[in-house]
């Protein structure tokens, strides 16, 4: 059992000073562990670690909690109808439930608000240092590592202090994902990354053309459906768009009933392709393509205003775009529209600006790391990353159980030495591997799981390590 | 009990317990101390009336904020006769994660269960289990030979009644006595048949310190039961002599929460 040191909060430079590679000083962190982040990825790891006795120091370049879910950061990508795609239940952390008196799918200020109350009531907050960011992080002796800080925005000397390991949760929503058109320099309009849209007022009276079907760009084009004086909705291809309520209930809790009973997947696909039959009807009746896969394949969208708002002619589904001209769109089908706005909702790609991409096992630099259940780097025992995964689900029960795992496995380190030595000989076989049925292949899905595959993958992983 | 972790829970996902309104008792210090709060979870017929009593103002004048809650169908919450188990644990663990900071679950009872399962769901600080019913067919052997006649119509779906002296000892006033039982209700028949046949909790989140206290002389949980439900957490139990099974409202209520509000200042718990 590691000895905690005392309240993260204790100043760094009185501990004892040890000389980074190159010779800069570095104040020794002890046991302690480096949590990049205090979003909700970041907070799940401050929380469970901290719980497993290891004391931590969390680093985030904000003056606040919640991450991309704090709407008052300037890289957060919530706008303001922000509405949770899955359910409570599969939403919340697992042993700290949200109210049960709050709605279904809550909105993003109600998340913020759960976040802020789930740092006050673990007493999260005297771990992290705000308005601080990580410039490096670099690999010390005996597997610990050195992270170097600064003010945010590079005001004010670096300082590095070494750690016994780190987890980074610095999030994959922020930097936004631009898609290369030709003419798209020349274009006249407005353009804007969905990371910028933050309020319908921005459509409103506009000729609107939303690119994407991410559960973002169906949103948008809802809003804009609304506000703008025309929308077009571009798509590379036809998809899914399942309702967030079917048979009365949210779709996510339907869909788990027959999880939970242990469905197969194909007959899972059957069912909902029938119940979508039922219930939406046939969309290429509206125009929209027909889906090119079959459901599960690709993220699923949770929206049941977009097929609406086509069926009352306020969305015009448009396929991919060719090209852009001074005044106007070519679309791949040859088709010329002329919007004053394009909205890109067009996705976001992690990144990781303050390690060496191959340590990640990005050889390639493409900013795709190689991991074992997206959490676990081969050869790096110490260094975890968290919520780097796109479940077809909540994301943040699937955080906490890696912040479990990442402190069991560091306990086990001393504890059960050879059990950890185990552990990371499967983190070196198994890297790479997917936690879902086939996917597309394309960036999007580069991080996508089935919740319940992935869940089950890691509940096998953590009672492996428990010897159980 | 089961030690392994449980991270799917795809039933209880599929299926979320419906909400109700519950009713909370609070009596808070006078001076804040940052000591955790407490939450008393009472045993099933009663509600959160029966640490009112005694109870929730003592644990205040202490020096920590006591709550206390109605587990659905039962004292000022809303009516739920098909309330579960689960139903139960999910009420505590909402009125437990809506305090300010962890939180420390006292289980009275059937309670104490219903606070067993809850810990598997919320990392509390610490939990008390005063005189504990854990549940399983000896509980049911040993309330059918000192009770045939509460025990029995429980069996086939009727309420669970306790007599006066099994609750109370005789130095509570008989006037007392008869103003508590009076304000006995039942708990959910689905609830009383999982006493039985439910399974086992799931190991706690957090590993919190758990204390086992009650009373040898008490006529619904007998020392042996004691003993065993202290061994599940590693423990002995803190025995009070001469006492109901109803430990908050017998004439000597204050030593046993003089005892726990002792261990609490003594083992802070560990963690966050």
């Amino acid at each position: 059992m590691p000895t905690p040191t005392e309240h993260g909060r204790s100043d760094p430079e009185t501990t004892t000073l040890a000389r980074s590679r190159d010779g800069r000083p570095v104040s020794d962190r002890g046991d302690t562990v480096c949590v990049i982040g205090a979003g909700a990825s970041g907070l799940t790891a401050v929380k469970n670690l901290a719980e497993h006795g290891f004391g931590v120091d969390c680093y985030e370049r904000e003056t606040g909690i919640g991450g991309a879910w704090n709407w008052r950061h300037d890289r957060s990508p919530v706008y303001a109808s922000t509405h949770l795609i899955s359910s409570r239940p599969f939403t919340q952390f697992p042993d700290f439930p949200m109210p049960d008196h709050w709605p279904d799918y809550p909105h993003h200020s109600q998340l913020l608000s759960y976040f802020e109350r789930y740092a006050d009531h673990f007493d999260l907050r005297r771990h992290v240092w705000f308005g601080t960011e990580v410039v490096r992080v670099e690999p010390a002796s005996e597997e610990r590592w050195d992270v170097t800080t600064r003010s945010t925005g590079g005001y004010g000397p670096e300082r590095t202090s070494r750690y016994a390991a780190v987890m980074i949760a610095n999030g994959h929503n922020w930097s936004p994902k631009l898609p290369r058109y030709e003419g798209l320099e020349q274009f006249r309009g407005e353009v804007m990354h969905a990371s910028s849209y933050k309020d319908p007022a921005q459509l409103r009276g506009k000729r609107v053309l939303v690119v994407g079907a991410g559960n973002t760009g169906c949103d948008i084009a809802v809003e804009a459906a609304q506000q703008a004086s025309r929308c077009w909705h571009s798509t590379r291809r036809g998809y899914w768009y399942a309702p967030k309520y079917v048979f009365g209930r949210p779709a996510d809790q339907v869909n788990d009933t027959l999880l939970a009973l242990r469905v197969p997947l194909r007959v899972r696909q059957w069912l909902y392709h029938r119940t979508l039959r039922l219930t939406v009807g046939d969309l290429t009746r509206f125009g929209l393509p027909k889906p090119d896969h079959r459901v599960y394949e690709t993220h699923p969208i949770a929206n049941s205003q977009l097929v609406y708002y086509v069926g009352h002619g306020a969305i015009a589904p448009v396929p991919d775009v060719g090209r852009f001209h001074p005044h106007s769109v070519e679309l791949a089908d040859g088709r010329q529209i002329d919007p004053d706005v394009v909205v890109f909702a067009t996705g976001y790609l992690p990144r990781f600006e303050f390690l060496d991409a191959k340590i990640l096992g990005d050889d390639d630099g493409v900013g795709r790391p190689r991991l074992w259940l997206n959490a676990f780097v081969p050869d790096h025992p110490t260094l975890a990353v968290a919520g780097l995964v796109q479940p077809d689900s909540g994301l943040f029960p699937l955080s906490h159980w890696q912040a479990v795992l990442f402190a069991r496995l560091l306990r086990s380190r001393t504890t059960a030495p050879q059990r950890a030595g185990a552990f990371a000989a499967r983190v070196r076989s198994g890297a790479g591997e997917r936690y879902a049925g086939q996917v597309k292949d394309s960036t999007r899905h580069w991080f996508e799981v089935g919740h319940a595959d992935y869940l089950r993958a890691l509940e096998r992983a953590l009672r492996e390590l428990e010897g159980q | 009990m089961s030690e392994r972790v449980q991270v799917m829970r795809g039933w209880e996902w599929a299926r979320p317990v419906r909400p109700v309104r519950r009713e909370v008792l609070s009596v808070t210090p006078q001076l804040e101390e940052g000591r955790p709060p407490l939450l008393f979870v009472p045993g099933f017929g009663h509600g959160a009336w029966a640490y009112a009593e005694n109870w929730l103002g003592h644990t205040a004048a202490r020096g920590f904020s006591a709550h206390a809650v109605s587990l659905r169908g039962h004292g000022g919450s809303d009516p739920a006769p098909e309330a579960t188990l689960r139903a139960y644990a999910h009420d505590v663990v909402q009125v437990a994660a809506g305090l300010p900071s962890r939180a420390v679950l006292v289980g009275h009872g059937a309670g104490a269960l219903v606070v067993a399962h809850a810990l598997a769901r919320y990392p509390a600080r610490a939990a008390v289990l005063v005189a504990p019913v854990l549940g399983g067919w000896a509980t049911f052997g040993a309330a059918l030979r000192r009770n045939p006649f509460g025990t029995l119509p429980a069996v086939f779906g009727g309420g669970l009644r306790l007599s006066r002296r099994q609750l109370f000892s005789r130095e509570l006033p008989d006037a007392d006595a008869r103003r508590h039982t009076a304000r006995l209700g039942r708990a959910a028949r689905r609830a009383q048949w999982q006493l039985l046949t439910g399974a086992d909790p799931e190991p706690a989140v957090g590993s919190p310190p758990v204390l086992v206290l009650g009373s040898p002389d008490d006529r619904v949980v007998p020392a042996s039961a004691l003993t065993r439900a202290a061994r599940r957490y590693g423990s002995a139990p803190l025995l009070f002599p001469g006492m109901g099974h109803d430990l908050m409202l017998d004439a000597r209520w204050r030593e046993p929460i003089d005892a726990i509000l002792d261990w609490l200042v003594k083992n802070p718990g560990r963690g966050g």
